[in-house]
C-alpha cells in the first residue's frame, strides 16, 4: 500500500516518494515548509492512504521528550498515601503513558504525528533519538521494558525554530515543502472546493500569487490562507470581476483580512496601493 | 557510482553520512521509486539532503556527477571500478567523522564497505539490467576535472557540455534557501535571530518553592507542586578577537553583532589579540599596556562552562603558530600552539570564526593548522557558519 496524491491531497511526486521511502524503512519523516503549506494535514493523509490510526502529539515549549514516553505523577501518589487510598502500593497506578507509548502498544501499526517538534527545547530531539531508533524504553518506576508491537510511521514536522541536532537528522527522512507553483496550487483549490466557479478560482490565484510577488511582506499568504479567502469569496458570493483590475494597479482585494494577517503587511499594500493610484495612465 | 556521489557531496559541504548512504541503498532495494531518474533524484533527495539550505548545492552536485546519464550511447563504465581503492581510502579518512568510522569499524572494517558497496551495486546491476541506466553511467568523471585538488572532490567544469533538457535538479528551485552566503545587512537580522536563538537556549523549569507552599497550603496539606520556566539566560561567552589585520573590519562587525545582544547573554566577555594567542591578552585595543592580562589569569578567571568564540582570519607565518619566539610582536617563549591547546583545553566549548571565505582557507597553511588545532571546529563568517557554531557551542 504506498502513498499517493489523493482527491483531498495534492502530494508532488518528490513527497510522495519521501514518504513512501520513510514506510519501507522504518525511519522517521521530518517535513519542513512556510507556515500553512500542509505539514500537519500531511501526517492525517498519510494515515487515511494506508488506513492506520493517527497519533497526535503536538509540541509546546514546555513539552518534555519523556512526556512522549510517560510520565510518573508523584503528587497523585503522594495524596494518595496521605489519604490513605490502597492504590499507593503500585507504582504502576501512577504511571501516566504518554503518545510514544500508546503507538507502540497499539495492536495495529499506527501514524506519529510529532507536531512542530522545533517548539520545545533543544535537547527535545536528542531525548528521543534511541526511542524512535530501537522503538523500545524503560520505565525505570516498574522496571518493565515497553516495546513496539508494530514500529509505528512516525511524521515529524518542524518550522525551522531551532535548528535539529546532526544525530536527529541522520536517523530521518527529509521533505522540504516547497510553496505549490500555480499548477499545484490549481489542483489545491479544486480538491477543497470541486464546485467553485473557475472564472473566480482563476482570477483569486492570479490576486494570490500577485500579492505573494511583493518581497517586503512580513507574513506571505500560503496556502491555508488562500482557502480561507477563497471560502470567504464563496460565501460572500462576489462576482470575479471584483478581483480584476482594469490595469495592473495595485489594489487591495476584498476581504483581504484573510490574506493579510499583519497590520504591517495592510499597511504596506495601502500604501502599495496609493502610490500605484498616483501614477500617470499609460 | 554512488561512492563518487556520495563523496562529490561531502566535498561540497553536504554533511551526507554513511548511515544515509547505506539507508538509500537499502530504500533503492525496497522499491520504493520507479527506477527513473527523476526518483532516483527524489529518493536520495529525501535521504542525503536534511536541510533546505543544502538542496541547491544538492541539485548541483547531482547535475554535475549524473549529466549525460540519460543519453541513451552512455558507455557503461563503473565510476567505483576506476578509482583507485587506496585514493578512496584515504579520501574517505578524512572526510568521515569518527562515529561514522566506529559504524563501518563495526560493520568489518572499511574493505567490508567497500565491499558492501561493491555487493550492493552488482546486485541492483543484476535486477534491473537495461532498465535503470543510473548506475556505472556517467557521462564524465567528476574527478576527471580540470585541476583535481587534494583537498576534495572539485566538482564544476564547464556545465553546458553534455547538457540535455531541463531536469529538475537544474532548474534550482531551492538556490535561495542557501544559507552559504557572507553576512550582509540583508543577513545580519538572521544572524541575530540565531545569536540570540543560541543564548537563550535551555529553558529548563524548576520547582517555584512559594508557590508550592501557597497551593499545598491551599490544597488542606495535600502537597500541590509548582513549576516555573527558569527565566534567566544560562549562556556565558568570552571572545577572543583577532585585531591589527586585514580583516579588522570583519572582525568588528562580528564584535558588533555580538554586543548588540549582549545582554542575552547571562556574560560576554572579550579580549583581543594579535595573529595568534600567546600569553597575554588586553581588552581595549588603544590602551594595550593598561588592559593586559596574562592568558594564565583568563584561564583562571572563566570557567570551563564559558563558550568560547575566537576571530579572526587565521592567515599568518605557519612559524608564528608553532615557534616558540614565533610571534611577529614580541619574543613568546612558548609556542602559540602550546596556549591555544590551554584554551581548548581548559573550556569544554571552543569554535573558532574566521571571516575569510571558506573556499579561500586552504591556500593557508596556517589557517589549516589552527582548524587542526581547534579540531575542525572553525566556522565561516555566514549565516551557516554560525549555525554551525552555535550548535557546536550548544552541545
Ligand atoms: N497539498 C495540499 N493539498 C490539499 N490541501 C492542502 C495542501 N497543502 C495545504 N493544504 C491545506 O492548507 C491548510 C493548512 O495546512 P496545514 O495546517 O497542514 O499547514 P502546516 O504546514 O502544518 O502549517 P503550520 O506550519 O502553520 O502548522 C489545510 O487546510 C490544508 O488542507
Ligand atoms: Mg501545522
Amino acid at each position: 500500500m504506498a502513498f499517493k496524491s489523493t482527491a483531498s491531497y495534492i502530494a508532488t511526486r518528490d513527497l510522495e516518494v519521501a514518504v513512501n521511502a520513510a514506510v519501507a524503512l522504518q525511519r522517521p519523516l521530518l517535513v519542513k515548509g512556510e507556515p500553512g503549506t500542509g505539514k500537519t494535514v500531511l501526517a492525517h493523509e498519510v494515515s487515511r492512504a494506508l488506513g492506520m490510526p493517527l497519533i497526535e502529539w503536538h509540541i509546546k515549549s514546555t513539552t518534555k521528550a519523556q512526556q512522549g514516553l510517560y510520565e510518573y505523577d508523584a503528587v497523585s501518589r503522594l495524596r494518595d498515601g496521605q489519604l490513605g487510598d490502597e492504590r499507593v502500593h503500585d507504582i504502576g497506578n501512577y504511571i501516566v503513558r504518554g503518545k510514544l507509548w500508546e503507538a507502540f502498544e497499539a495492536d495495529q501499526q499506527s501514524v506519529l504525528l510529532i507536531d512542530e517538534i522545533d517548539k520545545a527545547d533543544i535537547e527535545f530531539p536528542n531525548d528521543l533519538l534511541l526511542e524512535l531508533d530501537r522503538m523500545q524504553f524503560y520505565v525505570y518506576e516498574t522496571r518493565k521494558t515497553v516495546v513496539a508491537k508494530q514500529r509505528p510511521i512516525v511524521i515529524i514536522t518542524s518550522n525551522n525554530e531551532k535548528e535539529l541536532p546532526d544525530a536527529f537528522l541522520r536517523r530521518c527522512f527529509f521533505h522540504y515543502i516547497r510553496f505549490p507553483d500555480r499548477e499545484t496550487m490549481e489542483q489545491i483549490v479544486q480538491s477543497h472546493f470541486p464546485d467553485v466557479k473557475q472564472e473566480l478560482a482563476r482570477e483569486a490565484l492570479n490576486v494570490f500569487f500577485q500579492i505573494r510577488g511583493v518581497n517586503e511582506l512580513k507574513k506571505k499568504p500560503a496556502t491555508s490562507e488562500l482557502l480561507d479567502w477563497l471560502k470567504l469569496l464563496m460565501i460572500e458570493d462576489l462576482p470575479p470581476e471584483v478581483l480584476r483590475s482594469a490595469d495592473s494597479k495595485v489594489v487591495l482585494p476584498p476581504l483581504h483580512g484573510a490574506l493579510l494577517k499583519n497590520e504591517q503587511d495592510v499597511h504596506l499594500f495601502e500604501r502599495l496601493a496609493f502610490l500605484s493610484r498616483r501614477q500617470p495612465q499609460r | 557510482m554512488f561512492a563518487t556521489f556520495i563523496l562529490a557531496l561531502r566535498s561540497a559541504g553536504l554533511p551526507t553520512s554513511v548511515t544515509e548512504h547505506l539507508a538509500l541503498l537499502n530504500a533503492m532495494r525496497s522499491g520504493v521509486c520507479d527506477y527513473s531518474v527523476e526518483d532516483f533524484y527524489f529518493l536520495s533527495r529525501a535521504t542525503l539532503v536534511k536541510d533546505e539550505r543544502h538542496l541547491d548545492r544538492f541539485d548541483r552536485v547531482f547535475a554535475e556527477v549524473f549529466k549525460g546519464l540519460e543519453r541513451p550511447e552512455g558507455e557503461d563504465h563503473e565510476l567505483m571500478q576506476q578509482l583507485p581503492e587506496e585514493w578512496l581510502r584515504k579520501l574517505s579518512e578524512k572526510i568521515l567523522t569518527d562515529e561514522e568510522k566506529q559504524l563501518i569499524e563495526a560493520a568489518g572494517g572499511f574493505d567490508k564497505l567497500m565491499e558492501m558497496l561493491r555487493q550492493r551495486l552488482a546486485e541492483q546491476k543484476g535486477r534491473h539490467q537495461g532498465g535503470s541506466k543510473w548506475i556505472g553511467t556517467a557521462g564524465t568523471s567528476p574527478f576527471g576535472a580540470n585541476g583535481y585538488n587534494p583537498e576534495g572532490v572539485r566538482i564544476g567544469q564547464d556545465k553546458s557540455r553534455n547538457r540535455s533538457a531541463v531536469k529538475v535538479w537544474d532548474k534550482r528551485e531551492f538556490k535561495d534557501l542557501d544559507g552559504d552566503v557572507e553576512l550582509g545587512t540583508r543577513t545580519m537580522k538572521l544572524a541575530l535571530r540565531r545569536l540570540r536563538r543560541f543564548a537563550r537556549q535551555g529553558a529548563a523549569t524548576e520547582l517555584d518553592i512559594g508557590g508550592t507552599i501557597k497551593a499545598t497550603a491551599n490544597n488542606a496539606g495535600s502537597l500541590d507542586l509548582k513549576m516555573v520556566a527558569e527565566r534567566h539566560n544560562a549562556v556565558k561567552v568570552l571572545l577572543l578577537l583577532d585585531i591589527g589585520g586585514s580583516m579588522d573590519d570583519h572582525v568588528r562587525a562580528c564584535e558588533e553583532l555580538f554586543s548588540a545582544i549582549r545582554t542575552e547573554f547571562k556574560h560576554l566577555e572579550h579580549y583581543y589579540f594579535h595573529n595568534c594567542i600567546y600569553e597575554k591578552l588586553w581588552k581595549n585595543n588603544r590602551r594595550r599596556k593598561d588592559t593586559e592580562t596574562t592568558t594564565w589569569d583568563l584561564l583562571r578567571t572563566y570557567g570551563p562552562d564559558y563558550k568560547v568564540i575566537i576571530v579572526g582570519d587565521g592567515a599568518m607565518a605557519p612559524y608564528e603558530i608553532v615557534n616558540p619566539g614565533g610571534s611577529v610582536e614580541h619574543w613568546n617563549e612558548e609556542s602559540g600552539k602550546v596556549w591555544m591547546q590551554r584554551i581548548t583545553r581548559h573550556f569544554r566549548r571552543t569554535a573558532w570564526l574566521n571571516p575569510v571565505p571558506q573556499d579561500q582557507w586552504r591556500y593557508s597553511a596556517s589557517t589549516g593548522m589552527l582548524s587542526e588545532i581547534m579540531e575542525a571546529r572553525m566556522f565561516p563568517l555566514t549565516l551557516e557558519g554560525l549555525d554551525g557554531l552555535t550548535r557546536e557551542l550548544a552541545r
